[in-house]
């Protein structure tokens, strides 16, 4: 293809995506898309697997036969999440095989707030709140995004979320109703998970590269910045119900704005974690990697069997 | 209060609590997502099951029980699983096999309570039935595919085999709160399940081209409150935050 062909290919892309038209699998997309769809969803994918562990990890220790269901419950939905997302970013012509390995190396990213360890079962009902709720900030934009399989799996993801964050506030509220060591416990886990929440919307927008790219390919309909406010105005009215502090001392009501303002986010502890050393970023990885160096007898013989099976049936056609 | 309908449905609503709880610890470590979420799905219909026995318990203790206080703040001698439940998840041939072994059994004895006079439990059986019907079916698939993949996977799903089988036999001992159960028609003679047991059982295992270990001795005392050393290290966990925290709601 001579390169004024490709540029025609290209216009006429970037019109379908303007007219709302949705991208599908086998059609002609510029390269650079391709690979930034690849990265953006397969993150994604990441995130929702890697997600699974620090709330894995409480379901031996659930403190109601009722709130074990519902954790396993909800972890069953992220990893299906991550299925969806995997499959999704296939369609792009990459296997999940390559996508795991990605991540393994550490070549690919997720999202940094699973990189906070999960230290009370407070912290099931916070991660439920805020993380699936920041989440839910992000992804309720994505809806509309112009790749079709990312779209559609955003549609169904979102749902099943906002029904988490809903199950993670109830947590919460049934501890702020409780005993005084519960509600202690309810607001030890804000204190945490607060500001850990406001970084998952991104560097500030000055500081974030390709916007202008992924606002055109609807990547991006509402800036970090814009996401980030959307949720604190959320959510302070949500604590307040709840009668927790959120830890910040300049968070306040500005009538002019209509917004709340609130403080500063360390960056220094953004980057430190996004770089690969916050608190849990070594033993994801290794948890991760441990499950899949485990697993590979199984799936080897999986694979193995399914063969066999084919080639009875082959001498059984024959 | 019935003390031996009780210590009955202890008898089967344990397994499945120390099982659903064992497999809840694999929980986002599986071999692939796939098996990740399938036995998750398992752990979920047992611990779904669960809360309908201990529900029923808590109904027959009166006295402010519900199926918490059942399910997590008894002592560990009060508890009535089998010994097969509670074993260790080594390996996902270890996860697959406990699995296999306890499904072909829980199957057999659910088909018998559902004729149980005993309303509620013939309910819990039937609604159950479907659900250990799917999860028979997943290990069994899985013994035959470990068995007859590669070398490595016969092995290691044939070790587990041979380490698991001295648990089998607990499954068919009899309590005396069993017998009492029979007596009424309530309870299942589970006596009379072991013949087909072992038949089906083996039959899958020879399918899988794997060997039906011819083991004379077995291990028993489960059923008894009698457990193994991993016991009190699952309760540990179960009964952590109700034992630190105690009278609370959550
Ligand atoms: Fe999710
Ligand atoms: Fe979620």
């Amino acid at each position: 293809m001579s390169e004024k062909e490709v540029k025609s290919l290209e216009e006429i892309f970037e019109a379908r995506i303007a007219r709302d038209e949705k991208i599908e699998p086998k059609e002609w997309m510029p390269e650079k898309y391709r690979k930034t769809h690849i990265r953006q969803i397969s993150q994604h994918a990441h995130s929702e697997v890697v997600g699974m562990l620090p709330e894995g990890n409480w379901i031996t220790r659930a403190p109601s036969l009722r709130r074990k269901v519902a954790l396993l419950a909800k972890i069953q939905d992220e990893g299906g999440h991550g299925l969806y997302l995997y499959s999704a970013a296939e369609t792009l012509g990459i296997s999940r095989d390559e996508l795991i390995e990605q991540l393994h190396s550490g070549e690919a990213k997720y999202s940094s707030i699973f990189n906070y360890p999960a230290v009370t079962w407070a912290d099931m009902g916070t991660v439920g709140w805020l993380v699936d709720g920041a989440a839910i900030m992000n992804q309720v934009a994505l809806m509309g995004t112009s790749y079709g399989p990312y779209a559609r799996a955003m549609v169904r993801i979102c749902k099943e979320e906002s029904f988490h964050q809903r199950q993670g506030y109830e947590i919460l509220l049934t501890l702020c109703n409780g005993t005084p060591e519960q509600k202690e416990m309810a607001q030890d886990s804000i204190n945490r998970w607060w500001w850990p929440s406001l970084m998952m919307f991104g560097p500030r927008d000055a500081d974030s590269p390709n916007t202008e790219q992924s606002v055109k390919w609807k990547l991006k309909r509402k800036t970090n910045d814009e996401l980030r406010q959307a949720f604190v105005d959320q959510t302070v009215p949500q604590a307040n119900i709840l009668g927790l502090t959120i830890p910040d001392s300049k968070l306040k009501w500005n009538e002019e704005r209509k917004h709340y303002d609130f403080g500063d986010i360390d960056w220094n502890e953004f980057w430190q974690v996004v770089k690969g050393h916050g608190p849990c970023n070594k033993q994801r990885i290794d948890a991760r990697v441990k499950a899949h160096k485990d697993g590979k007898w199984v799936r080897d013989a999986a694979m193995a069997f399914a063969e066999k099976q084919e080639n009875k049936e082959v001498k059984l056609a024959i | 209060m019935n003390n031996n309908l009780i210590q009955y449905i202890y008898g089967i609503a344990d397994n499945s609590l120390i099982l659903g709880q064992r497999l809840g610890e694999l929980c986002g470590h599986g071999p692939s997502i796939e098996t990740d979420i399938a036995l998750t799905n398992i752990s979920l219909d047992l611990l779904g099951q669960t809360r309908s026995y201990f529900q029923y318990v808590a109904k027959l203790q009166g006295n402010g029980a519900n199926e918490d206080t059942v399910a997590f703040l008894r002592l560990e001698r009060e508890y009535k699983n089998v010994l097969l439940v509670e074993q260790p998840n080594t390996d996902f041939g270890y996860s697959i096999t406990r699995q296999f072994l306890f499904d072909v059994f829980h199957l057999a004895l659910l088909e018998e309570l559902q004729k149980s006079k005993d309303e509620m439990l013939a309910a819990i059986a039937k609604k159950s039935i479907k659900e250990v019907l799917y999860h028979t079916r997943f290990s069994s698939d899985w013994i035959k595919r470990l068995g007859d993949g590669t070398e490595e996977s016969h092995n290691r799903i044939q070790t587990a085999i041979n380490d698991l089988w001295i648990f089998t036999d607990e499954l068919f001992h009899q309590t005396d709160a069993d017998k009492a159960m029979i007596a009424e028609g309530i309870g299942v003679d589970v006596t009379l399940l072991k013949i087909n047991y072992y038949k089906k059982v083996s039959s899958i295992l020879e399918e899988a081209t794997l060997q039906t270990p011819s083991i004379e001795y077995f291990q028993k005392g489960g059923k008894q409150g009698v457990h193994s050393e991993h016991m009190g290290f699952i309760l540990t966990e179960l009964q952590y935050m109700q034992r630190t925290y105690p009278n609370m709601t959550w």
